[in-house]
């Protein structure tokens, strides 16, 4: 019993000691507020934007650009690496081209994005979209051709084909790897979108901290911080969330016994 | 397991009341297989419902420039177990695979009843080496698959057959490697196949575990009456369990001998002067390019030519 609190309270020891100490340091006047706000301010700001309901308009905004802009990538990106994994002349058509835009990092657009959309939603939207797709799109491709050509090959034989062969085999089969691709966009998501909203922005959360840059607000940065850092980590639980819904079968997702 | 026998009884006559709309199983067979009945004989009544006959002639096949099988002729009696044995790469898989349809002979021609491969297409079931299971299916659903009408109740009762019923909502990947080749074969007898065709289905299998899946096999062939053909490299397995066992080697049929023991079979004098028999033959041919070796007496026989 006692070692298993102590097992759970270890790994919490270095975080709480950083920030006793970083706390104490700017008590005693070692640290400026001008470089990091005190612990303490920060979640006084986080507190205060809170109830002032401003901090919800900034998270609604961002929450909702990454959610359709992985939503556009995402959708499009699941349907070419169906098709490019299925179709074999899909492939020879599309995959070198996309294998080539591929190279591109999605930030190196963000001047011509300027330039095309001007520095409203739908730029952010293209970015996020450009910056999602590949993950899933080449899991998605390697989850379709990696499937065990056994399993096909006995499921062709005891009389399935077409889309019943589709469904119940090549599908299941490309799924867990899919999942990654989908943990990896989700990560990247919030990459692009924290860039992209610090360049050009009148809301979200990237909006406020540069807005309290300038005002030389290092609290409400911090705060902003944060909010990437929690909002990144309930997309990465969702997504675990979902491998262990749509995978009970999968071995890595099972719970031990 | 008078229980289990019950409900294999029932199956039974479902299926191949099934296949065979007209044929009703006269009451007595309830009991043939319980009871003290010869086996011979409950057998015979069946082999004209359930089995299929095979003919394959003059089978070629090639994979590039390498001949594989060339001019091969086989035939299987309507309920007949037969096992082909040759070293490793003699083309005894490359056979199967034709029989099953999952590739094409460059000539020849295989005949089921009469017609060609295709027109029984659904008659014909394989038990691959490593079992198959899709992982993603529960094991129910595993031997369902494929399956329209009734599909969950005929799998559990399949699954009752290898004595598997309990594990039905289980994963694949929890079972371990025997349990997961019975429920292969669950898989493949919930479809009343005419032909099962076995592709080294117990190679991975320890002693023990063979020895129990030879027993089951060898039962539900003789509840069933389908015609099986049992790829091997284990001389005494195909003693073990065939009528016939016959021998590839030099891409032909270069053995086809009776096994005439009385089953169930056990390792006993004339068991095992015939698996010698056939264990002589096969290292008497040797393998293109491999010089002949004196058979090590000490050694397990297997050991010697897989692999």
């Amino acid at each position: 019993m006692t070692t298993a609190w102590s097992q759970r309270a270890v790994p919490w020891l270095v975080p709480v000691a950083v920030l006793a100490l970083w706390q104490l340091a700017s008590q005693v006047g070692l640290l400026s507020t001008r470089i990091l706000p005190e612990p303490w301010a920060v979640v006084k700001a986080f507190w205060a934007l809170a109830v002032t309901g401003e901090m919800w308009g900034h998270v609604w905004t961002s929450t909702w650009r990454a959610v359709s802009g992985f939503a556009i990538g995402g959708s499009l990106a699941l349907s070419l690496g169906l098709l490019t994994g299925s179709l074999r002349w899909a492939e020879t058509l599309l995959d070198s081209s996309l294998q080539m835009v591929r190279n591109i990092p999605p930030l190196a657009l963000i001047p011509l994005v300027i330039l095309w959309f001007g520095i409203d939603e739908s730029a952010k939207l293209f970015l996020v979209s450009i910056g999602v797709f590949f993950p899933i799109y080449l899991n998605t491709f390697h989850g379709i051709r990696s499937v065990d050509k056994g399993l096909i090959e006995m499921a062709r034989s005891y009389g399935l084909s077409g889309w019943r062969l589709y469904r119940e085999v090549i599908l299941p089969g490309a799924l867990p790897s899919i999942l990654v691709g989908v943990r990896f966009s989700l990560g990247f998501m919030w990459v692009i979108l924290i860039v992209a909203e610090t360049i050009s922005a009148q809301a979200g959360i990237g909006y406020m901290t540069m807005n309290a840059r300038e005002f030389l607000q290092t609290d409400i940065v911090l705060v902003g911080i944060l909010l990437y850092a929690l909002l990144g980590k309930l997309a990465d639980v969702l997504a675990k969330g979902l491998e262990s819904w749509w995978l009970p079968w999968h071995a890595g997702y099972r719970p031990q016994t | 397991m008078n229980r289990r026998s019950h409900a294999m009884n029932s199956y039974d006559i479902e299926i191949e009341g099934a296949t065979l709309a007209a044929f009703s199983p006269p009451a007595a067979w309830l009991q043939d297989s319980e009871t003290s009945l010869p086996r011979p004989v409950a057998r015979r009544e069946r082999l004209q419902v359930g089995g299929a006959a095979v003919d394959a002639r003059r089978l070629v096949k090639r994979y590039g420039d390498r001949v594989v099988l060339d001019g091969l002729d086989l035939r299987l009696a309507p309920g007949e177990f037969v096992a082909v044995v040759g070293r490793s790469g003699c083309g005894k898989s490359t056979l199967l695979r034709l029989l099953a349809g999952l590739e094409r002979a460059d000539s020849g021609v295989i005949t089921i009843d009469g017609d060609t491969r295709e027109a029984h297409g659904d008659e014909t079931r394989i038990m691959f080496q490593d079992a198959r299971l899709l992982p993603w299916k529960r094991v129910v659903d595993n031997v369902a698959l494929g399956l329209r009408a009734d599909a969950r109740e005929r799998a559990l009762e399949a699954l009752d057959q290898v004595g598997l019923a309990d594990r039905a909502n289980e994963w694949p990947a929890v079972l371990s490697g025997g349990q997961r080749q019975r429920i292969a074969l669950a898989r493949a007898l919930v479809h009343a196949p005419r032909l099962l065709l076995l592709d080294e289905p117990l190679g991975a299998l320890d002693a023990l575990t063979r020895i129990e899946m030879h027993r089951l096999i060898e039962s539900l062939w003789q509840r069933h009456g389908f015609t099986a053909l049992l790829v091997t490299h284990d001389v005494a397995e195909a003693v073990a369990l065939a009528d016939r066992v016959v021998l590839v080697d030099d891409h032909r049929v270069a053995l086809d001998e009776r096994v005439n023991l009385a089953r169930p079979r056990q390792r006993g004098l004339a068991f095992d002067a015939f698996e010698e028999r056939v264990l002589g033959r096969v290292l008497g041919t040797p393998a293109p390019g491999v010089p002949p070796q004196p058979p090590p007496a000490t050694r397990p026989a297997q050991w010697l030519w897989a692999n």
